[in-house]
């Protein structure tokens, strides 16, 4: 099976991106490589025949979010680190530190457990159809909600993204229509 | 599918250990939400590796969790960001250790 033998460099591949993503200096460099990192999850989940929930990530997490960040990466220019300046905060290598020993506190535990060890069953279809089905029977009260609450989350950044002073109407209003649009693609 | 669900379940501790140390070490506030961001992923990839391991793959349950929690990470994302850009126009400055107006 080609599915086993692609999870270990993708896997390896999705972890180093990540690490490039949090520990590059340059913040355009680290929202990229997010993006990848995201999209390497992606295959993740196709890999383990969740193909809705595949796409679903990549149209959300690199469609909508990845661009999100680069615009706000962007719209806060000016702010790099100065030469000189340590672009982790003070005591970065404690946190680093304690990442590592919860590392190790959650992997030991699960690479001891004889019953995490299990294989996958044969047959495991998600097909869009039963989603569907689901989404608009056993799960309808949940998707009305999560229609509000994105809603609501899209007036609500619009807001405060948009407040500017009376005076600097002019060089302040460009960002605000921007930063709505991939946020409309997003609620769809 | 041979891989044993304990290793999808150590890909996602790695990535959400990563995620921590970026948001903890970090002093950009957008990199502290990606790794926020980050943290999030390592738990949907949790609820989807257990959905497809487990004993009742047909009850959807995992699947519908991760769509639902993946409409929650982008409503916190659009605001997270929004919220810095409005802390860039009044301070000029991202960096989490220069907001420090509380700071006695």
């Amino acid at each position: 099976m080609p599915n086993e033998i692609a999870f270990y460099p993708l896997a390896a591949l999705t972890v180093a991106l990540a690490v490039a993503a949090m520990s590059l200096r340059h913040l355009v460099h680290c929202a990229l490589c997010a993006a990848a990192a995201f999209a390497g999850l992606a295959v993740v989940y196709l890999q383990l025949d969740a193909e809705f929930v595949g796409f679903a990530q990549l149209l959300v997490y690199v469609g909508a979010i990845a661009i999100l960040i680069v615009f706000a990466v962007l719209l806060t220019r000016g702010d790099e680190v100065r030469p000189g300046g340590g672009h982790s905060s003070r005591a970065w290598m404690a946190g680093v530190v304690i990442a590592a020993l919860l590392l190790a506190g959650i992997a030991m535990p699960i690479l001891a457990s004889p019953s995490l060890d299990r294989r996958a069953p044969p047959a495991a279809a998600a097909p869009v159809k039963r989603i569907g089905e689901e989404l608009m029977t056993h799960y309808v009260l949940p998707l009305e909600m999560v229609g509000v609450l994105l809603t609501a989350a899209l007036l609500g950044a619009v807001v405060i993204a948009l407040r500017e002073e009376p005076e600097a109407k002019t060089q302040s209003s460009p960002p605000g229509p921007k930063r709505a649009e991939p946020r409309e693609a997003m609620s769809l | 599918m041979n891989t044993p669900l304990s290793h999808y379940l150590v890909l996602s501790a790695l990535l959400f250990c990563v995620g921590f140390a970026g948001a903890v070490a970090r002093r950009s506030a957008i990199l502290v939400l990606i790794g926020i961001e980050l943290m999030l992923n390592a738990a949907n990839l949790n609820f989807i590796a257990f959905w497809r391991y487990g004993d009742n793959p047909q009850a959807l349950t995992g699947v519908m969790f991760v769509l639902f929690s993946i409409a929650i990470a982008a409503a916190e994302a659009a605001v997270g960001l929004a919220l810095v850009i409005a802390i860039y126009r009044q301070r000029k400055t991202t960096r989490l250790d220069a907001m420090d107006s509380l700071k006695g």
